[in-house]
């Protein structure tokens, strides 16, 4: 069969990042960590079977009796017990899905925010633009994780659940670096020839947006995207580590960890309850730092050529 | 434009911003009922606190006065440096804030030095002998700095060198020195001129409190070095590489200038520029990574306190370190800009 032939440089482009990636070992190790995490949160009914209704409750071995002492690795609890005896691969492996809920959740919610916001202020301009800037210095005036904190205790008091608290409290911290982000890129794009030519041509501010501007900035906003996945997911577990976060028995990588912390106490008598939750986390961020650089590689024209 | 009125410019901008935050703050804690929220004003142990009495509360601070009154009110405490009280700690929030802030004073007064100095050092390096094995190595650690979470690090380094090789211990000092430091003190042998340990430890003649102190120090020191040297790295590397191709350095090449002369005197002055303004990223990542480190090694400071007290929904605690971590924040980048512009005429003149 043969392709049509506008599909050419499409391919073209297909082929040279193909080549780009292979040829760095770094982004194919980026690629096939974050490819792995996949498969775990896909396949994490089958890895490991809920037994209750709600699977990301962790469940609890009664054959080892309730103490809250630890019992080690052995074949029927690879990563050995925590607290209580609940599983830790259990644990882990719906600590991957749960992840990814939340990257993805956050993530969705705050691209959506970013680019409405971001072009707005950035195609305008004027009073808006001043308005939403603001808005975002205020909101980059404190480090993300304490805002974040201040935002979960706020919201647990009068009432939300914590989860909830937890991803509302990541979006807020998150939006103005993707509304600044996508400002810029349209600053960026707007004095372009072509905003002009479909300007002169009776295109309207919102078809102008949609298909001349967002078009051009959806490389940066990908590149800023899957760095920021890991992030996410970091200040999620720092939050969690804190208490702020996943209740007791969630299968929350963070929530595992700070269960572990009466734990430590004992040295390295116990070193799995915290060890493999913190592995996870480790990877999972590498994972999609080195898959951001690999895409920046291969998408930002700055260092594209080089 | 002079420097003068470029600083000047600046701190008017700071009004917008300080306001801002505060705002930002009151709007959050319209979400706490009226109830909890009176703790915000108090500007003294209640020792009771019975419905009647957070009634008469709620009507004296104006609780039950529209949101502007409200507000109104709260700035003028906030100027007067009233934080309000902190149910969980029996205590005024800013007393709290300001018996804790040595505490943390003192991990950054280490942190950051070594911070700075190894950063540039290893960026400088790396950009020097890049591609070879050191440039490898740094990277390497750049990358385990920015994906390895400070909570993990520090259970790790806790499990290893407090639990198991009992090398050191949590907190600031060992339980019998503190004991014994505050029996002295009872007797006036002991006076405290800093609050920070070491150096009260080394004021007073202790040499063996001060390397209790300095030991307990080691480990959150650490955590907070290797988490936030990574961007120092990175950016110094490629801020030096640049700096590398330009002309001016083939010229004083061609002058016959030693390779060290060259490096040091005209590539890292230039490179150095740039790393500046990273400081004001530094302060905000230690403040972040305070709270996790002073929590995991349970060191008596701001980040610790604050942690303990969203945990237990201390409102007026936790609102506090929000607001002053922003202010500490957003003054840092302005010494920043005002350091950048003083370094490099180009930006208040451009």
């Amino acid at each position: 069969m043969k392709l049509p032939e506008r599909l050419e440089p499409t391919i073209k482009e297909i082929k040279f990042i193909l080549k780009r990636f292979k040829d760095s070992p770094l982004s194919i190790a980026g690629i096939l960590i974050v490819l792995a995490f996949v498969v775990i949160a896909v396949f994490a009914p089958l890895l490991a079977p809920p037994q209750v209704y709600n699977p990301y409750l962790i469940p609890s071995d009664p054959e080892l009796g309730y103490k809250i002492e630890p019992s080690p690795p052995s074949p029927k609890h690879p990563f050995g017990t925590t607290r209580l005896q609940l599983d830790v691969y259990y644990g882990c492996i719906w600590g991957t899905r749960w992840a990814f809920q939340i990257a993805l959740e956050v993530i969705i919610i705050v691209v959506i925010i970013g680019v409405a916001l971001g072009v707005i202020s950035g195609y305008y301009g004027g009073i808006i633009d001043e308005i939403i800037m603001r808005f975002t210095d205020i909101i980059l005036a404190f480090p993300g994780l304490i805002l974040s904190m201040c935002l979960v205790a706020v919201l647990t008091r009068s009432g939300w659940l914590t989860i909830d608290a937890v991803l509302l409290s990541i979006i807020i911290i998150g939006w103005p670096g993707y509304t600044r982000l996508i400002r810029g890129e349209v600053l960026r794009v707007k004095t372009e020839d072509y905003i002009e030519a479909a300007r002169a041509s009776g295109a309207s501010d919102l078809r102008i947006m949609f298909r001349h501007i967002l078009p051009n900035t959806i490389y940066s906003l990908i590149i800023v995207a899957s760095l920021d996945f890991g992030g996410i997911v970091l200040t999620a577990a720092a939050l969690s580590f804190l208490g702020l976060g996943a209740p007791a028995g969630f299968a929350d990588w963070g929530r595992l960890i700070y269960d572990s912390m009466q734990f430590v106490a004992g040295g390295l008598k116990w070193w799995w309850v915290y060890t493999y939750p913190g592995v996870f986390i480790v990877l999972f961020v590498l994972g999609w730092s080195l898959l951001g650089d690999a895409l920046r590689d291969v998408l930002d024209p700055l260092y594209r050529r080089k | 434009m002079g420097l003068r009125e470029y600083i000047i410019r600046r701190l008017i901008l700071l009004i917008p911003v300080a306001l801002g935050v505060v705002i930002l703050i009151f709007s959050l804690l319209q979400l706490v009922p009226p109830e909890r929220r009176v703790l915000l004003y108090l500007s003294g142990n209640p020792r009771e606190l019975n419905p009647e009495i957070i009634k008469a509360y709620i009507h004296m601070y104006g609780l039950d006065q529209p949101v502007w009154t409200q507000f109104a009110i709260w700035l003028d405490q906030l100027i007067h440096g009233n934080l309000g009280y902190s149910e969980y700690f029996q205590e005024l929030v800013l007393q709290g804030l300001l018996k804790r802030a040595p505490a943390t004073l003192e991990i950054v007064l280490y942190a950051a030095p070594i911070i700075i100095l190894v950063g540039i050092w290893a960026g400088v390096n790396a950009a020097v002998r890049r591609d070879k094995p050191f440039d490898h190595a740094s990277r390497v650690l750049s990358v385990l700095g920015t994906s390895l979470p400070s909570f993990f690090f520090g259970i790790l380094l806790s499990a290893i060198f407090i639990a198991t090789l009992k090398w050191t211990g949590p907190g600031r000092l060992t339980f019998r020195i503190e004991s014994e430091i505050s029996s002295l003190a009872r007797t006036g042998q002991w006076y405290t001129y800093t609050n920070l340990m070491t150096l009260d430890c080394l004021l007073n003649g202790r040499f063996d409190f001060f390397l209790d102190a300095l030991k307990h120090l080691v480990l959150p020191v650490t955590v907070l070095v290797l988490i936030n040297t990574a961007t120092l790295v990175r950016v110094a590397r490629s801020s030096m590489l640049e700096s590398l191709s330009k002309t001016y350095i083939i010229a004083a090449k061609a002058k016959g200038l030693s390779q060290k002369e060259v490096v040091y005197k005209h590539a890292r002055r230039n490179a150095l520029i740039p790393v500046v303004t990273l400081a004001g990223l530094i302060v905000g990542g230690m403040m972040t990574g305070l709270v996790i480190t002073e929590t995991v090694f349970l060191f008596p400071g701001l980040g610790n306190w604050a942690a303990t007290a969203a945990q237990h929904f201390d409102i007026p605690v936790v609102a506090a370190y929000a607001m002053f971590s922003a202010i500490v924040f957003v003054l840092a980048n302005l010494i920043v800009d005002i350091l950048y512009a003083y370094i490099d005429p180009r930006i208040r003149l451009g």
